[in-house]
């Protein structure tokens, strides 16, 4: 296709300008993270690490990091398995029926966030799940849910499960079927399924400032509880060191994706 | 089951088998024998119930009613994995993740054998199918032909005393399916497995099969070698769907010895009697009609319908030309190099002898199944 060279420009410059639009709000935290005073004024001033230090001693901190650490580790490995168990299920279920649950586990993408913190804070205060590992467990495996299910979902459709049958004929029961062709050929989605899982719950933060507690807080309601009683370039640092790790951690599992996919085909 | 030691090939019984989806009947009341180390066609329309039967032998469809023996042993409710039957399926079926070699080794994988005797055998299978060469490649940088060899290599390395082949060369173009022909003869020659294979061309069948089931709406119409059907089919569905042939109807009249056919104004008779309800039909192979300029009084059998030539086609060894008779019905005629060459609108005589007619009953399902 041919195309003006003056349309090339204009083509340019608008994508140019909307990509900056999507990322400049995100990049300017980086800066700010290296701030000298003690406020979150923009363009910074001078340069200094203590921000950083600052979260890594300061227990208040770290504690969060390690609790959404550990609530986005076990939401992860949750979701994933009881996710993949039903993109299977409907997989193999008749369209309608299927259809419906379908509907249902994706409800916690459409429902708007407020409502289910709503819900799930007034079933927690009876549950005496408020301010629990188990409670933000819980809430975010449902939030995660169907990231998993459309993942997995997305690879069993292109799954060819005649290789299921050639599989029984060469003398596979089913579990051996599943785990040397089923599991190896629908590991890419399952795999993005469970990062997605992963960053849903670690930066999770609508149904957590309900149900959390002094005792018990997320590193994204620790940002927030940080920000709205001082302007503590701690969060910037926060900000910064996510930015880098969901950067690498999402890039990583698209080149693993897009690497897979070019072998099996 | 007695089983000499060079026989290595299972026999399979079928006895009334029928399997039903719904108020479809997939299956209706199948009978089937095949002999230990036999190479055994299941030919048919799409549709017919030939491939319904083969997943019933391999485990992948239980049937509804019937009994199914491979081996001597009653496998119905036995779950595919456990047969231990070989399968080719027409899509290949390799394992993508899998190189060629660990495809091959899959099955031998799965039966806990030891790493040493595996790759050997992994690389005699692979030599069968001359495919040795690849035992690094992935499937996918493998063209089609050598997929599906990989994939009967795959099928035939666990030494199952049954190799199932369901349209196994149906996505090939035809050059490499007729060479492959060839090589599933030689390895069915060299290994002595019973093989069932499933396909719509009756000149593959012919060309492999040492007997052929004639499958049509979910029954066999029958079975037998390819000279069975094609001298003698017991239907006129299996008469028209293996090889050529002219099929003629008019009023009938029978005595006790002969029946003779009234087509628009001519008569033609053949010496049998016919058997059965329906009113006979005339069958005729291409090489038994005989094609003449009219008027000559040359008698080439004692049957005589004139016509008008609608098609001919060139062969290269002879020519093959498509007659018009007077009721508008087309006849099927071959004819030689040193005979006579005809061109479209000659008239024409097609002589035959009536004994060389076979007469079937009018079955006017065949012609709509056929199309």
């Amino acid at each position: 296709m041919t195309m003006h060279p003056l349309t090339r420009v204009l083509l340019g410059l608008a994508c140019i300008l909307v990509g900056l639009w999507l990322v400049a709000p995100t990049l300017v935290v980086v800066p700010m993270s290296f701030n000298e005073n003690k406020s979150l004024a923009f363009p910074p001033q001078g340069f200094s690490w203590q921000w950083y230090q600052n979260f890594a001693t300061n227990p208040e901190w770290s504690t969060s990091f390690f609790n959404s650490l550990k609530v986005a580790t076990v939401v992860a490995i949750l979701a994933t398995v009881l996710g993949t168990l039903a993109a299977f299920g409907l997989d193999r279920m008749r369209a309608r029926p299927a259809g419906l649950l379908r509907m249902l586990l994706l409800t916690p993408m459409v429902v708007p966030g407020v409502v289910l913190a709503i819900g799930i804070y007034a079933v927690y205060l009876d549950a005496r799940l408020v301010g629990t590992m188990t409670g933000f467990v819980l809430a975010h495996t449902i939030l995660a849910l169907p990231f998993v299910l459309i993942a997995v979902q997305a690879s069993l459709e292109v799954f060819d499960k005649r290789l299921e049958t050639a599989a029984a004929s060469l003398g596979a029961g089913r579990i051996a079927t599943f785990r040397t062709v089923t599991l190896p050929l629908i590991a890419p989605g399952i795999l993005s399924g469970l990062l997605f899982a992963f960053v849903t719950s670690f930066d999770e933060i609508i149904v957590s400032l309900f149900i959390t507690s002094p005792y018990m807080k997320t590193l994204p309601v620790q940002i927030f509880t940080s920000i709205t009683r001082d302007a503590d370039p701690t969060v910037a640092a926060v900000g910064t060191i996510l930015l880098c790790a969901t950067t690498i951690l999402i890039g990583g599992g698209l080149l693993l994706l897009g690497r897979d996919r070019r072998s099996s085909l | 089951m007695s089983e000499t030691g060079k026989q290595r090939g299972a026999a399979i019984d079928l006895s009334a088998v029928s399997k039903a989806y719904g108020s479809f009947r997939a299956l209706d009341d199948i009978s089937l024998h095949v002999e230990p180390g036999e190479f055994m066609t299941l030919l048919g329309p799409s549709g017919s119930g030939k491939t319904t039967t083969l997943n019933v032998i391999a485990g992948f469809t239980e049937v509804t009613s019937g009994s199914l023996q491979v081996g001597g042993r009653s496998v119905v409710g036995v779950p595919a994995h456990k047969r231990n039957i070989g399968v080719v399926f027409q899509h290949y079926a390799l394992f993508p993740h899998m190189t060629v070699g660990r495809n091959v080794a899959y099955p031998l994988s799965l039966r806990g054998i030891a790493k040493t005797e595996r790759e050997a055998r992994v690389k005699r299978a692979l030599d069968m199918v001359r495919m040795a060469d690849f035992a690094h490649r992935y499937p996918s940088e493998l063209s089609g032909g050598q997929q599906q060899r990989v994939a009967l290599a795959r099928a035939i390395v666990f030494d199952p005393p049954l190799l199932l082949m369901d349209e196994p060369l149906g996505a090939l173009d035809k050059k490499l399916r007729e060479w492959l022909q060839l090589e599933i003869k030689r390895i069915h020659r060299e290994l002595g497995t019973t093989f069932v294979y499933v396909t719509h061309d009756q000149e593959e069948a012919l060309v492999l099969s040492d007997r052929i089931a004639v499958f049509n709406r979910g029954k066999i119409e029958q079975v037998g070698t390819g000279r069975d059907l094609y001298d003698a089919p017991a239907t006129l569905f299996v008469g028209r769907f293996i090889g050529d042939s002219t099929v003629l109807r008019g009023q009938s009249r029978g005595d006790g010895s002969s029946t003779a056919l009234d087509i628009a104004g001519e008569t033609v008779t053949a010496p049998h009697k016919h058997a059965g309800g329906s009113p006979p039909v005339m069958l005729l192979r291409p090489e038994k009609l005989a094609i003449r300029r009219p008027g000559l009084d040359r008698r080439d059998g004692d049957n005589r319908l004139s016509g008008t030539i609608s098609e001919a086609i060139y062969l290269g060894s002879g020519s093959k030309y498509e007659v018009r008779l007077r009721d508008g019905s087309t006849a099927i005629v071959r004819s030689t190099l040193t005979d006579e060459s005809f061109a479209i609108g000659d008239a024409v005589d097609l002589c035959f002898r009536g004994e060389d007619a076979k007469l079937l009953a009018d079955d006017s399902t065949a012609d709509t199944s056929l199309t």
